[in-house]
């Protein structure tokens, strides 16, 4: 079950594609300026490049094959229509730059998307330009600097961060050249309240919060936190990692947040597509609005038009040279409008229902949660602390055996703070049947584990290749192939 | 609910397991003040019907019509089995690859895209892909201020003659970390940088001088003086490349003497549509000695338990999820499908299409250029060789012209006065390989027909 490199099919004078032929001797490039040696590219058939990538393809799990509980992911089914309709020909051919009384109709997308995520959010006004969560954590730290700035507070540059947060929250910090101040968090999976006050001051420029957080727990004393952080002259930022649990049921804004941003490629159902692209559209109240970046869409006399710096002489600026991942937001809009105002809230009941029903079972079935006497959100988590002091199977030894259970791993050693842990997320999109199946591998890989346990550490078997040595693959770095060195 | 799979009877058993009666208990942590009551400003529910039928008319609506706008994003043939490849359900729908046995397609793709980055611009290593071409500079920029020993500096030099929106991103993403970038002027003849101009800098500290191959307004740099000036005076090269020129132009490796240290660019060219803008991606490769200040996910190639090769995300220690505030950049999920599009399309044109694609871009901008420059009131501007750019002046304001353009069916560049007043009525124009010569010839008889009318007028 391995498929060797493209670069192996290459035979000399092999062509896929028979482009117009031209001379050289026509274009007008001075040979000083020309390439010495021609880039080793594979010379193959069409044939061979499609059934050499149809064939890496199969290597892979993902949503339309595989159960993929990942954790702070939400991977959820991504509906075809989302697709197929982003790629009609008309909306795939548009220039960036043609005018805009050429682009009405892809722009009244935009709009009305924006128009719905204000809603949702509860803030007063979004920017679809970021291009993923980490771009939209950085336009909304960059937003919080800019503020302060503008008001001669150039002092505030701590960025409080829970220690549960997804690293990205404190590299962004450094990105805007901040300072991440870590925040603990208590037993009971809330934020430390008496912590967080002893580390707000004079130097606070803001928290980025996940709420709920990524321990997929609500953080109930949110209203108390923002008082707080506002009267230290903080603001507050929401990671929308996790607004699939809330979608419809409670808002961020509402929450006393000043800005958010949302991944479009979770809540919203845009695709993965094996590392990206994610969409990361950020709201903010009225307080961050001259900073938002741009471009955004607006209503003119003249039907839909781009707001660019121009407009906004205070905005954190462009992060792209266009506008962000365009189509992403064209597949965001179709699903939004095929959930409507009745499909959104059910996203976060059955999302929430699927998450409590798999943790119920799971304990039910003698796994230890993390925080069994909380509500799970759309997320829990399981420690298998206990399973790996019996046996010394550990959370990635059950990873990589639901593999041979057909399942993907839920997201592993996250948050970093509970030993041994799964955090897993089963997405409103699976069937009570499949939940059942995955409660019985986790059963039966700890049968495995207690019979026998080096067979559990020696999962996954049915994959196309077995645990990989990553120490191999750090000091032997192979990162680019060179003709002979296999 | 259109997606969710739940029966009645589903829902009743599984409230029974948990122990609630309905649904809405399972919320009860959230406080009762922050509990909203619907979204009834979000429409009611659409089927697929109807909003296939809403998209349908919007994309008609827009149209498509005759272009001839570049700019840092071009229209390219892209072959079928592209999108339907990248588009299946095993690309498309899987996450990106950290459990590694069950991600082999997308690691090994991504190993098989970094090779053939790495040949095209002659690099040792590249990342798995940055969001764009705009802020893969940005990240290049930061990455060289990290990587540069010899430096101690903030500042970097940036060409005049780079994407000016490129420069805008640099500038947005950079602020808070203190970067500075000084401009340098463009010559108004040649239509490029001067390297005689970098000498008031010599003796200067700068990290890094960023270099476009071809610029903005499709010339060639002198990007062997360029870089050569550049490390004589310390600072590392940054070059921003078109990939699909890099079939004929030379290697940002094999510049100058010891060829540029970092290169990077919009990878849109290759198989990506245009689509507005986006999703596009970023491409960053570097020399092997700053592989551990780059930026983003890398796969890399090793053995599994039994021997048998395999791939793996690796170097994984710079960043976010390991590193956290002290990561190499905060980016984390990345351009991945557009990474499978792109690999897909450089294996089926080969190193003999991707050229081909070049120089007939090359030549199809050369006799658009030839056509209007034939029509009275347009004129070159510039005298520099040119990839499949070139800039040209009207003897009237270009956005009147553009707009009759677009009137006619027609988008015949883009307007160069909001970045570029100095060259006065200067329109950027590109013509790539799917412009044939009739179409050529529509565009300059419709320019005539306008310039024509307006002189009346």
């Amino acid at each position: 079950m391995t498929e060797p490199l493209i670069f192996e099919y290459s035979r000399s004078g092999r062509r896929a594609v028979a482009q117009a032929p031209l001379a050289d001797s026509e274009v007008a490039i001075p040979g000083r300026f020309r390439r010495s040696k021609a880039p080793m590219l594979p010379q193959v058939t069409e044939l061979q490049v499609v059934r050499h990538y149809t064939r890496l393809s199969q290597l892979n799990y993902s949503i339309d094959t595989h159960f993929y509980p990942l954790g702070s992911c939400t991977m959820k089914y991504n509906p075809r229509a989302c697709n197929s309709l982003a790629m009609l020909p008309e909306f795939l051919a548009r220039h960036p730059l043609a005018p805009e009384e050429d682009g009405q109709g892809f722009l009244q997308c935009l709009y009305e998307l924006q128009e719905m995520l204000k809603s949702i959010t509860g803030l007063h006004e979004i920017s679809l330009a970021p291009m993923a969560g980490a771009q939209g954590e950085f336009a909304g730290v960059a937003m919080i600097r800019a503020y302060h700035d503008a008001r001669g507070d150039q002092q505030r540059d701590e960025i409080l961060v829970p220690d549960a947060a997804h690293g990205t929250n404190p590299a962004t910090a450094t990105m805007c050249g901040c300072r991440a101040v870590e925040i603990p968090t208590l037993a009971n999976g809330d934020v430390d309240f008496d912590a967080l006050e002893r580390a707000l001051g004079p130097k606070t420029a803001g928290i980025m919060l996940t709420n709920p957080s990524t321990l997929g727990v609500f953080e109930r004393r949110i209203l108390e936190i923002s008082k707080k952080v506002h009267q230290a002259g903080g603001l507050l930022y929401y990671d929308g990692a996790n607004l699939n649990a809330i979608l419809g049921k409670a808002r961020p804004g509402d929450m006393g947040f000043d800005c958010i941003h949302l991944n479009l490629h979770k809540t919203f159902s845009t695709p993965h597509g094996g590392g990206g692209p994610g969409s990361g559209a950020v709201g903010v109240n009225e307080r961050l609005s001259p900073y938002i970046p741009t471009p955004l869409v607006t209503r003119g006399d003249q039907g839909l038009r781009w707001v660019t710096q121009g407009d906004r002489p205070q905005s954190i600026g462009r992060l792209s040279a266009f506008m962000g991942n365009a189509g992403v937001l064209l597949r965001a809009y179709v699903y939004a409008r095929m959930l409507g105002r009745e499909g959104m809230p059910r996203v976060a009941d059955f999302a929430t229902l699927n998450a409590n029903y798999l943790a119920k079972r799971l304990a039910d079935a003698g796994f230890t949660l993390a925080f069994p006497e909380r509500r799970a959100s759309h997320e829990f988590i399981v420690t298998l602390k206990k399973e790996t002091r019996q046996t010394g199977v550990t959370a990635m030894d059950f990873a990589k055996a639901l593999l041979d259970h057909g399942f993907h791993a839920p997201t592993t050693y996250f948050p970093l703070l509970v030993p041994e842990c799964l955090l897993i997320e089963p997405t409103e999109t699976e069937s009570k049947e499949t939940l059942d199946a995955f409660v019985e591998a986790m059963v039966k890989i700890r049968e495995t584990a207690l019979q026998d346990a080096d067979k559990v550490k020696a999962a996954p078997v049915t994959t196309p290749v077995r645990r990989l040595d990553d120490v191999r693959a750090a000091k032997q770095l192979d990162i680019c192939w060179r003709p002979g060195t296999n | 609910m259109p997606f969710n799979p739940h029966t009645d009877e589903d829902v009743r058993e599984m409230l029974a397991v948990i122990g609630v009666d309905e649904i809405e208990q399972l919320f009860d942590e959230i406080p009762q003040s922050l509990r909203i009551d619907g979204l009834q400003s979000v429409p009611p529910m659409a089927t697929e019907m109807e909003i296939t039928r809403v998209m349908q008319e919007r994309a008609r609506q827009d149209g498509s019509k005759l272009s001839f706008i570049g700019a840092g994003a071009y229209e390219h043939h892209i072959p079928a089995a592209i999108w339907q490849i990248t588009t299946r359900g095993e690309f498309y729908s899987a996450y990106t690859p950290y459990q590694a046995e069950a991600s082999q397609g997308t690691l090994q793709l991504i190993y098989e895209y970094q090779t053939m980055m790495c040949e095209l611009t002659a690099m040792d290593v590249s990342n798995a892909s940055m969001y764009d071409g705009a802020s893969a500079v940005a990240e290049a920029a930061l990455m060289a201020v990290r990587a540069n020993r010899k430096s101690k500096s903030r500042r970097l030099l940036v060409a005049g003659t780079l994407n000016p929106r490129y420069r805008e991103v640099i500038a947005n993403i950079t602020k808070g970390q203190g970067l500075a970038l000084e401009q340098l002027p463009c010559c108004m003849e040649a239509g490029n940088t001067i390297p005689e101009s970098l000498q008031r800098y010599a003796g200067e500290d700068f990290a890094a001088l960023i270099i476009p191959q071809p610029n903005f307004f499709g010339v060639l740099e002198d990007v062997d003086a360029l870089t050569d000036w550049a490390h004589a005076n310390n600072a590392l090269t940054i070059a921003v490349v078109n990939p699909v020129a890099l079939a004929v132009l030379e290697a940002p490796g094999n510049w100058g003497e010891k060829g540029a240290d970092i290169v990077c660019g919009e990878g849109q060219p290759l198989g990506v549509p245009l689509s507005s803008g986006g999703p596009y991606f970023g491409f960053l490769a570097s020399r092997q000695v700053f592989v551990r200040q780059m930026p983003g996910r890398i796969a890399g190639r090793t053995v599994d338990l039994d021997g048998k090769p395999g791939f793996t995300l690796t170097l994984q220690a710079r960043e976010q999820h390991i590193r956290r505030s002290r990561a190499t950049s905060n980016i984390c999920t990345n351009q991945g499908l557009l990474v499978t599009a792109a690999t897909i399309y450089m294996s089926m044109l080969g190193a003999e299409g991707l050229k081909r694609v070049a120089l007939t871009s090359v030549a199809r901008t050369a006799q658009l250029v030839e056509a209007l420059t034939a029509v009275d009131g347009i004129e070159t501007v510039f005298s520099g060789p040119h990839f499949h750019e070139a800039v040209l002046r009207l003897d009237r304001p270009v956005q009147q012209v553009l707009d009759e353009l677009a009137h006619r069916g027609i988008f015949g560049g883009y307007d160069l006065h909001r970045y570029y007043p100095e060259l006065g009525h200067a329109l950027l124009v590109c013509a790539t390989e799917t412009k044939t010569e009739s179409d050529i010839k529509t565009c300059a008889d419709t320019f005539r027909a306008i310039m024509a009318d307006a002189r009346v007028a």
